[in-house]
């Protein structure tokens, strides 16, 4: 079973729900993986301090025109919709940094001339936090494209036990990409003005993904109206309501995950899994 | 010789276009005879990324030998320095001036991109 | 004209309510909020839309059933996984608009010429009047891509605003993260200014996008914002920051006004006169001599 946790926006709180799932699930015995595909700001392995065992770089594949066998008829220049290859009068010219890797410019070469070399665009950390599996992509800075790395992330995370997603922020293509094939959607949201236009938001962007969803709200100070009236509208149930502890903003100031600070988040997370759970099997009936 | 203009119209009298990527049409001209020819820039102006790309390799095709334009950015350049095309920037004005200003030699040959690249 | 851009990386980090408040201190200024995924600044500034316009961020492919010879040749070509036969059952192919990367290439292999390729409108973006000056702002609709073409489109829209009227300043709302909405709103600006925090992961965000101004070449400033949450931590990126030749413009203490203000409707700097207030004005009038070449 696949579970992503993501946000409207950043800093609300996801990454320390993800993790702190993570060590409930593997206390409660489970067989789990944390899959970071926050690849622009991965920042899991800063509070699960994984042992890493292998590093793997990952591309993207980019056409390299070989100019001998290149008759320069020109079908890739009108092909490809990115501009990433030219046809001039004598020659070809790429912009790697504009390619998708779709391929299209190799296929259809009539003169066979294109090869397709792999572009390095970032690297997937693999390792284990005591007994959780760990995965985590990062991407190389200056680099625009984390959709193909998020991708590459997703395939290594075993389809056996539990994984848990830990998902870019926001609503487009990168968040899309990171949650659009698990089995269960947690959305993490604050008790803010903004925390909740960026809560709508992206209630709006998955109410099309079939997967059942559920909501934590984090740093609650009290009730919340607005917030449940929100979510009751979209049809998604409010799992856990994590209040706003000082001891939990120390601890992960200080890169120490809540669970490791606050006994009483046990229970917290309990009753998260239980929602999800129970969520989860409904959607399968 | 034969030059290309980035033109916000059709004719002379229009004014010139400072943006090359998505000018609205190019206006080739011929030094010697004074000749001139309107190619719309259109599908470009709305075009998903690599206006600039997609530009030089219009004006490449064009069959010029030097581009009167506002700003052009890297990769735009780098599309015209390989179809051997010279840059000349060129301040606002109508076609018809900047054409008088580069046969007067007033134009600046541009020698690297002069403005930053759209990262799309 | 100076451009100054409002980013940090991580999200969460107050970078909206900062970026409000400076545009209530700024004199002349427009603004842009190429935070276009989650752009919040409206939500501080009640901007009153002026002109509206669509944006198509690009294309995505259409099976026509009536044409196609199921032979699978797009499914086995489309390298984003995007034709998929449809949860129905049905024996015909569909594409699924999420994934589909708007490549084209399956409309233009598909031997039977039954898949269209379509512009479609990924979203809006508006040019509107606040109480600080013109803003240029814009809607990503949820799920869809290619939000680095629309930052660049409102940024170079507001830029143009900015030299039209004659502003000082013409003041961004970055987008978070590291890909290519933000290197969109970087890339070619006068001044970054980078808001943190002191935690763990602001501390490690931070040099990640600290690196991504310096491949722009993009003068780069600090604000560390809840400063006081970590003074430690505080003190921490501070000296790393400038061991990088980065500078600490600001520290903006933690408040609870600052929350307040954002129900509020309004910036920190309208809301209180308070001391969290001062240290926003302080961090500002630095920006200010840095962008002036006082300092
Ligand atoms: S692989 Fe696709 S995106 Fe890349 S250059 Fe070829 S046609 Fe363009
Ligand atoms: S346009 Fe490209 S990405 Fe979309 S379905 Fe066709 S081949 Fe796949």
């Amino acid at each position: 079973m696949k579970i992503a946790v993501a946000s409207g926006k950043g800093g609300t709180g996801k990454t320390t729900v993800a993790v702190n799932l993570c060590l409930f699930l593997v206390d409660a015995g489970l067989q789990v993986t944390y899959a970071d595909c926050d690849v622009e700001e991965p920042d899991g392995h800063l509070f699960l301090k994984p042992e890493i065992v292998t590093r793997r770089r990952t591309g993207i594949p980019v056409p390299h025109v070989d100019p001998e066998a290149c008759n320069l008829c020109g079908e890739c220049g009108s092909l490809c919709r990115y501009s990433a290859i030219v046809v001039l009068k004598d020659r070809v010219m790429t912009f790697p940094e504009l390619c998708h890797g779709c391929g299209g410019c190799a296929y259809i070469c009539p003169a066979r001339a294109i090869a397709e070399v792999d572009r390095p665009i970032g690297s997937i950390d693999r390792g284990n936090a005591g007994k959780l599996g760990f995965i985590s992509g990062c991407l190389d800075i200056g680099q625009a494209m984390s959709p193909p790395l998020i991708k590459e992330v997703l395939k290594e995370t075993p389809d056996d036990g539990v994984t848990i997603v830990d998902a870019p922020p926001g609503t487009s293509c990168p968040a899309m990409t990171a949650v659009g094939d698990c089995d269960y959607l947690l959305l993490v949201t604050e008790p803010t003005p903004f925390g909740r236009h960026d809560l709508e938001l992206m209630l709006k962007a998955v109410c099309s993904l079939p997967m059942p969803k559920g909501v934590v709200m984090n740093r609650v100070n009290g009730p919340d109206a607005a917030t449940e009236e929100l979510c009751d509208k979209y049809g998604v149930p409010v799992l856990a309501r994590i209040p706003e502890d000082r001891l939990v903003a120390e601890a992960y100031s200080k890169g120490l995950t809540a669970w490791e600070a606050v006994s009483g988040y046990r229970t917290v997370f309990a009753d998260l899994w239980s929602g999800i759970q129970k969520d989860a099997g409904r959607c399968g009936e | 010789m034969r030059v290309a203009i980035t033109s916000q119209g059709r004719d002379r009298d229009s004014l010139l276009d400072r943006r090359f990527g998505r000018a609205a049409f190019f206006i080739v001209a011929d030094t010697e005879t004074g000749e001139l020819s309107v190619h719309d820039n259109a599908q470009n102006l709305n075009a998903a990324q690599g206006a600039g790309i997609q530009a030089g390799s219009t004006v490449a095709g064009l069959d010029v030998e030097a581009l009167i334009t506002g700003n052009v950015g890297p990769k735009a350049y780098a599309v015209l320095k390989a179809a051997g095309i010279r840059i000349y920037l060129a301040p606002d004005g109508t076609v018809a001036q900047s054409l008088q200003r580069f046969k007067d030699g007033l134009l600046e040959e541009s020698l690297s991109a002069n403005v930053e690249g759209h990262w799309v | 004209m100076k451009e100054i851009v409002v980013i940090s990386g991580k999200g969460g980090t107050g970078k909206t309510s900062i970026t409000g408040a400076f545009a209530g201190l700024a004199k002349k200024c427009v603004l842009a909020d190429c935070d276009v995924d989650a752009a919040d600044l409206h939500l501080l500034l009640q901007p009153q839309v002026r002109e509206r316009y669509e944006f198509s961020g690009g294309g995505r492919a259409e099976i026509k059933a009536e044409k196609c010879l199921k032979c699978g040749l797009c499914r086995q070509l489309c390298r984003f996984d995007a034709v998929r036969r449809p949860a129905d059952g049905s024996s015909f192919l569909t594409v699924n608009s999420l994934a589909c990367e708007g490549c084209g290439l399956c409309a233009h292999i598909c031997p039977a010429g039954a898949i269209e390729f379509k512009p479609v409108v990924d979203g809006e973006w508006y040019v509107s009047d606040t109480r600080m000056g013109s803003m240029v702002h814009a809607c990503l609709y949820p799920g869809e891509g290619n939000s680095g073409k629309l930052v660049t489109l409102v940024r170079s829209r507001a830029r143009e605003i900015a030299t039209g009227n004659g502003s000082d300043y013409l003041l961004i709302d970055g987008s978070p993260g590291l890909g290519c909405p933000v290197i969109a709103s970087v890339a070619g600006s006068d001044l970054a200014v980078i808001v943190t925090e002191p935690t763990v992961s602001g501390e490690h965000d931070l040099l990640r996008i600290a690196g991504l101004t310096k491949h722009f070449r993009v003068p780069t400033v600090i604000c560390i914002n809840r400063s006081d949450i970590n003074s430690a931590a505080s003190d921490r990126i501070a000296a790393v920051a400038e061991a990088q030749g980065v500078k600490v413009i600001g520290r903006v203490r933690y408040d609870k006004a600052v929350t307040e203000a954002q129900i509020a409707g309004k910036t920190v700097n309208e809301y209180t006169d308070g001391p969290v207030a001062g240290d926003i004005l302080a961090a500002w009038q630095r920006i200010i001599n840095l962008t002036e070449g006082k300092e």
